[in-house]
């Protein structure tokens, strides 16, 4: 017998989770000394009043659904991403030389290719872990924090010994051909008469991530492999026994994760900056386990929660400028939410099952 | 190079060997008892501001030292009540107090001190000064062992002798007391713990708490010794090295030791001479930087030695009815 209807169990845990962690950041602002409901004023107007606040929300929305996926979709074998940081980086990599050594006749082919670049590239540094994990039993966990750490070297090093352009002083590659530039929201939906979106970062990349989320739901729901790598999640030894290859699932959803997490760069690299930086993935790869955790690991959560982090994002930078409040805030509104809805989700869970369970008991 | 030069790349190598020394040892404790701790890196960070804005205020780094550990104790508390009381998963509950720690040192550095997320440049009282030992000025003319024991031995601050002498104590405490006996039985068996009658969750908490103290003095190190302030993200990943070192020391206090000094070995290099010119091809820095993660990853895939981990780590512990 289900301890809680489905509904609460989707809906309600996360829900309260949000709730406390809002209240412990509202108390954190209250405690250096500002407003909390002014704060939130200043965040809603920022971001979501004006459609270039929109422009924003929505930019930094598609990194998180990237790699949000990412971490949902190794979540679902029972493995925790920690590397999407790292792939998101290897992955700007293949985005980078995918734009800048193949000339592109239109940016709608140079999406193409750099999609495919940017996804094998992430994929490609999710698989050593996942082979290690899959065949030595080294823990992912682990291995994905040190791959985090050599993908960062890596891209120093190639930044600054080799992609960098004679004579520039920044470790950056040189400004992407003209060719490979996508439309922005600007260029979308902007009349002669009323530019809407100006000057703001959403691109068509946003589009991509949408179908990335309905890919990932066909994937998980709705196809042979999807049931493969829940099944596995749910117990290895059942899986075994259905004749499920635990090396081939552990290797195939990591490279699915590694793939999604890469893509993100498409949104920083070629929709944004036009040339790699060093710090393109600016953390979205960990803010890709909160949106996991606070989506449930389903695609229309991950959606919501991404949104809901692009929200935080612009509305803290927000406050940055027009407040004593740090852009750090939002890492601690971030803590809390993984903390609460990650790690202590059995101190609202426990209380709220035998609420339910009373409640059904006097019904009976 | 000369002995002047090495001496100095030795000297640096103690002092970067010092805080992944004391944390390495602090996930020691924790993963001994089972209780996974990726969050060392946050607690060090929460601990190194703590701290120096203590020293800042009071003039005093033993205070600083104080509040350092207390504030590092403060997120152990909450990864021993999201990890063993709430069994949530400990992993996650690490990630939290990581990005927990990152943001509100800024935050309140601040709002106290209002200098861009940084502490004001402790005095000298405020901060731990270098301790010369004993005939340390007489034996310096001495040759080779004069300038070994001059400048190597001699010349660190109290924290670094601290740390050193906390490897001895971890292993007799590990394997010459009954505590410790228990500590690692729980991290393995903790089922035949509880039916011995000893409280797997006193003994988890305490492990939990020994590692908080330990990365407390290790924070506390970094921003009142190392360097005299505390600056946004100053433990620049070292709770990650330390976390390595741990795995490749194969959660032993001696290799510990010895897996603590080589990493530092790395960074001392790195810092000393960016790219190394061997003649043939060049060394860049990133690979020093990249080194420790490289060689941890290689030990992990079980190439050169496997390193298990202690059976029951990461597995809140459901006593059964």
């Amino acid at each position: 017998m289900d301890k809680m209807p489905a509904w609460a169990d989707a809906v309600l845990v996360p829900l309260i989770s949000i709730l406390l962690a809002a209240i412990l950041s509202a108390l954190v602002i209250l405690a250096i000394g500002e407003s909390p409901t002014e704060a939130l004023w200043l965040m809603i107007d920022g971001a979501l009043m004006r459609s270039s606040g929109w422009g924003y929300t929505l930019y930094y929305a598609t990194n998180f659904i990237f790699t949000g996926l990412a971490v949902s979709v190794a979540f679902h074998a029972r493995m925790f991403n920690i590397g999407g940081e790292g792939q998101a980086m290897i992955g700007g990599l293949g985005v980078a030389l995918a734009c800048l050594f193949i000339p592109w006749p239109h940016w709608s082919l140079a999406l193409l290719g750099a999609t495919g670049a940017a996804a094998l590239f992430g994929a490609a540094w999710a698989w050593l872990p996942a082979y290690l994990q899959a065949k030595r039993g080294s823990h992912i966990v682990i291995t994905t924090i040190m791959f985090n750490f050599i993908a960062a070297a890596v891209l120093n090093y190639m930044l600054v010994n080799v992609l960098r352009p004679k004579g520039a002083m920044d470790p950056a590659t040189a400004k992407f051909p003209e060719a490979t530039h996508l439309p922005t929201f600007q260029d979308m939906f902007s009349t002669a008469e009323n530019v809407i979106f100006r000057g703001s970062p959403a691109n068509i990349t946003f589009f991509i991530a949408l179908l990335a989320c309905v890919a990932v739901w066909v994937l998980i729901w709705r196809t042979r492999l999807g049931y493969e790598i829940r099944a596995f999640g749910h117990s290895e030894t059942g899986a075994l026994y259905a004749g499920i290859s635990p090396v081939k699932i552990t290797v195939v959803a990591m490279l699915i994760s590694g793939g999604l997490a890469g893509l993100m760069a498409l949104n920083t690299t070629m929709g944004e900056a036009e040339r790699l930086v060093l710090n393109a993935t600016e953390g979205a790869g960990f803010i890709g386990i909160a949106v996991a955790l606070m989506g449930r690991s389903h695609p229309v959560g991950v959606l919501l929660a991404a949104l809901l982090f692009g929200f935080l994002y612009q509305g803290g930078a927000e406050l940055a400028l027009w407040t004593n409040i740090p852009r750090e805030l939002i890492t601690v509104i971030q803590a809390l939410v993984i903390l609460f809805t990650g790690a202590l989700d059995n101190m609202v869970r426990k209380p709220l099952e035998s609420i339910f369970l009373s409640l059904r008991s006097k019904g009976a | 190079m000369d002995l002047a030069t090495i001496l100095q790349v030795l000297d640096s190598t103690i002092r970067l060997s010092t805080p992944l020394l004391l944390a390495c040892l602090a996930g020691l404790f924790s993963e001994r008892a089972g209780v996974f701790d990726i969050g060392l890196e946050g607690k060090m960070l929460f601990a190194a501001f703590f701290s120096a804005a203590v020293a800042a205020f009071t003039g005093n780094a033993w205070l600083g030292l104080v509040a350092g550990i207390g504030a590092s104790l403060a997120l152990s508390a909450i990864h021993g009540l999201a990890s063993i009381t709430f069994r949530g998963n400990q992993l996650i509950s690490g990630v939290a107090l990581n990005f927990l720690a990152s943001g509100l040192t800024v935050l309140i550095a601040q709002t106290w001190f209002k200098q861009g997320g940084k502490t004001p440049t402790l005095e000298d009282g405020a901060r731990f000064g270098e301790i010369t030992l004993p005939f340390a000025e007489t034996l310096s003319g001495v040759p080779v062992i004069g300038p070994i024991y001059a400048e190597l031995i001699s010349g660190h601050a109290i924290l670094v002798y601290v740390a050193l002498a906390c490897v001895p104590l971890t292993w007799w405490v590990l394997y010459r007391t009954r505590f410790g006996l228990r500590l690692r039985a729980v991290g393995e068996a903790p089922d035949a713990v509880d039916t011995a009658g000893v409280s797997v969750v006193r003994l988890r908490f305490t492990a939990v708490a020994i590692c908080g103290i330990l990365c407390g003095i290790a924070g506390a190190y970094l921003a009142t010794s190392l360097q005299p302030f505390f600056s946004k993200e100053m433990t620049a990943g070292r709770g990650f090295i330390a976390l390595a070192a741990l795995i490749f020391a194969k959660w032993r206090p001696w290799y510990a030791l010895m897996t603590c000094l080589l990493f530092g070995l790395l960074q001392a290099v790195a810092l000393r001479f960016q790219n190394i010119d061997l003649g043939a091809f060049t060394v860049p820095v990133q690979v020093m930087d990249a080194l420790p993660y490289i060689l941890t990853v290689v030990i992990l895939a079980g190439f050169v030695g496997k390193a298990i981990p202690p059976r029951a780590g990461g597995e809140p512990y459901v006593k059964e009815r």
